[in-house]
């Protein structure tokens, strides 16, 4: 028998914390196996965030880097300095990339650091325990907005990929999500792009993903499911922002 | 000949690979709880699955592995 | 031997250079903006990396990041740029990483002045981010001597693998003095050396390999543990690594602790009091963390009274105190925000605790 699919060995043998249905593990595995496809092994460097994927350096079978909430993008700017032919990628979540982390992002972005970003936007602070995110939709009831997301004194979501296609040094930013086993199919693709760009020295890439968080949204895994795609696309479209190569 | 396969003490019971399955292969077993105490997935008509990988791609702990003959 | 008459901040620049330093981020602040204009200069010449950064905040991340790959990196502010460092200063302790920070002390609290100050002595030698951790921190009083211990400075802060702090002030920084500059180090990072560092893994690699640059240990247990290591590396660096000057105090009745600086306007005094009689020296920290306790102890052994003399509220005074119990009493002159004592100031001082003895 032919092996048509199973684990690459780019992630490590450390079960995922992350609840059940949690998107992480599907996204990880994304990230992972574009790493194995990129062909760089031996010459990559990850960074983690802090926030509910901050133990990604267990996860990811590559060097690894612990970051300070929101500071992945200005750390990944110092080790892709320092070894600028490695393949350097941050993963972040929303709290981390959205909030806290707003000044290294924009920045890495600007500067055109050539290094590839993985934002996962599932509207709320999971590991903290489901509080109001940057992110988080207008009405949607969280542990610190337990009325709903009030615009008129909180401002509406934040759109990432929107507001980092403005900025000149960014080179390919696209907004995916692993709701279903096109759009799985086509993050994948994204972020090999991405990670390619990167070896061709071309300049900031980001791909932002939509997940869901099940337990701090109060549903089922399948019910999230269905929530993102009936709450967060529709407010968050999918679709390449920007893409400098695109003729 | 397709053959899936659920790492049953992997799997956290979440049903994303069941929703995903487009030939009802799989199936929580509501009888069965496994360590980490999930109802884990099960392969309920091996025959019937055509190998298009959508449970394991859509699987967050990454515990589906297919294989053809 | 070659004098050359240099800046402060520039020949500070120019010694971590020569000490192997090849990646600079940093974020421009008065009064040592000239560090980062002469890096951005100097760098690409010896195909090292100068980058400015959006904030201290970022600086000290990029520094984090680059330490991450065994480089020599090194980043410099002052004070209220200090202070927004801490978070990464923090996590650079945490994760043992080398690296070299570079405070140019002026006034505070707050934006304070943009003059020559001493208040951040307590932020630097009791910790200034959160979490049991220290820096080895030099007070130089010179810019020779400041040059002399970066030739050693990254070796320290790689044997240890902790952040060396450098503490000077706005005088230092913006004054001219002759010195002499070490040869050029030319440094390769050795991944035998530093096998913590990212220096490439690949699955299928022994995984004790892979690098992992982290101060998290949710499991309290390996947090202590990750402490009690660390701890044991601060009483080494306090074994081994105290550095201090004594000027005059054989013999002397009162005995001034000051440093950087200061130290060098209480030389100054020292001398004019001698002229008129007057058995005056001076205990200088050099290590400000490790402070020379046990050295202090021996240098005021014969001394009646000690003054303490600080451009801050006597924040040293504290660990004078520490040193001496009450064996000797202990008396402060100084000015806080950004004014330095003068010499006059110090003699006048000097002979009123003369008077009451």
């Amino acid at each position: 028998m032919s092996v048509v699919f199973e684990k690459t060995p780019y992630l490590t043998d450390k079960q995922f914390h992350y609840c059940p249905g949690c998107n992480h593990g599907i996204i990880h595995r994304l990230v992972a196996e574009c790493l194995e496809e990129s062909g760089m092994g031996g010459n990559i460097v990850g960074v983690a965030p802090v926030g509910c994927s901050v133990f990604a350096y267990d996860y990811f079978n590559v060097d690894m880097v612990e970051a300070a909430h929101g500071r992945a993008p200005a750390v990944a700017t110092g080790i892709k300095r320092a070894k600028p032919d490695s393949l350097v990628f941050t993963y972040q979540g929303d709290g981390d990339l959205a909030s806290i982390g707003t000044a290294e992002i924009v920045h890495a972005a600007h500067r055109g650091e050539k290094i590839c970003t993985i934002f996962v936007n599932n509207a709320i602070y999971g590991m903290t325990g489901g509080q109001m995110a940057p992110t988080s939709l207008v009405g949607q009831k969280t542990t610190t907005s337990p009325k709903g997301r009030d615009e008129a004194w909180c401002g509406a979501p934040i759109k990432m990929s929107e507001m980092l296609a403005q900025v000149p040094g960014s080179y390919y930013i696209e907004r995916c999500a692993v709701n279903n086993n096109a759009n799985i199919i086509k993050t994948k693709k994204a972020i090999k792009k991405a990670m390619q760009y990167q070896m061709e020295g071309k300049g900031f890439c980001m791909i932002e993903v939509l997940s869901t968080c099940p337990t701090n949204w109060g549903l089922s895994p399948v019910e999230a499911l269905k929530w993102l795609e009936e709450n967060m696309i529709p407010y968050y479209p999918l679709g390449v922002y920007k893409d400098k190569e695109a003729k | 000949m397709v053959k899936v396969t659920v790492n049953e003490v992997l799997c956290k019971g979440c049903g994303l690979c069941v929703r995903a399955c487009p030939k009802q292969v799989l199936a929580l077993s509501k009888a069965k709880l496994n360590a980490k105490g999930y109802h884990p997935a099960s392969v309920v008509d091996q025959e019937a699955c055509i190998g298009c990988a959508s449970c394991a791609r859509t699987c967050p702990d990454v515990a589906i592995r297919i294989e053809k003959d | 031997m070659a004098l050359t008459l240099m800046k402060g901040s520039e020949a500070i620049a120019e010694a971590a250079i020569r000490a192997g330093a090849r990646f600079f981020f940093g974020y421009p602040i008065t009064p040592q903006t000239e560090i980062p204009e002469y890096m951005s200069a100097r760098m690409p010449e010896v195909g090292g990396c100068f980058l400015q950064a959006e904030s201290e905040v970022a600086a000290i991340n990029m520094v984090y990041g680059a330490a991450s790959t065994g480089a020599r990196v090194i980043t410099s502010s002052s004070s209220p740029g200090v202070s927004l460092k801490q978070e990464g200063i923090s996590y650079c302790a945490g994760a043992q990483l080398p690296c070299v920070i570079l405070n140019v002390m002026r006034g505070g609290p707050g934006l304070g002045s943009i003059q020559a100050s001493q208040g951040d002595y307590s932020q630097a030698t009791k910790g200034g981010g959160n979490g049991d951790y220290h820096l080895l921190t030099y007070a130089p009083a010179s810019i020779q001597e400041a040059i002399d211990i970066f030739s050693f400075a990254f070796d320290k802060a790689e044997q240890y693998r902790v952040p060396v702090l450098f503490l000077a002030d706005g005088i230092m920084a913006q004054m001219m003095e002759p010195v002499e500059m070490p040869e050029m180090v030319e440094y390769k990072v050795d991944p035998e050396k530093k096998p913590w560092a990212c220096t490439g893994f690949k699955p299928g690699d022994d995984p004790k390999k892979r690098a992992v640059i982290n101060s998290l240990y949710i499991n309290t247990e390996e947090l202590t543990v990750h402490n009690n290591e660390l701890q044991a590396i601060y009483r080494e660096i306090e074994k081994n690594e105290v550095m201090f000057e004594t000027y005059k105090t054989e013999d002397a009745d009162i005995v001034i602790t000051a440093f950087g600086t200061v130290a060098r306007i209480a030389k100054s005094a020292i001398n004019d009091l001698r002229a008129q009689g007057l058995k005056v020296g001076l205990f200088r920290p050099i290590t400000v963390w490790p402070f020379p306790y046990a050295q202090l102890l021996d240098a005021a052994k014969g001394a009646k009274a000690i003054l303490d003399v600080e451009a801050n509220e006597g924040q040293m005074k504290l660990d004078v105190q520490l040193a001496l119990g009450d064996k000797v009493p202990v008396h402060y002159f100084g000015h806080c925000g950004s004014q330095m004592p003068t010499t006059d100031e110090i003699k006048e001082a000097i002979l009123k605790i003369k008077e009451g003895m």
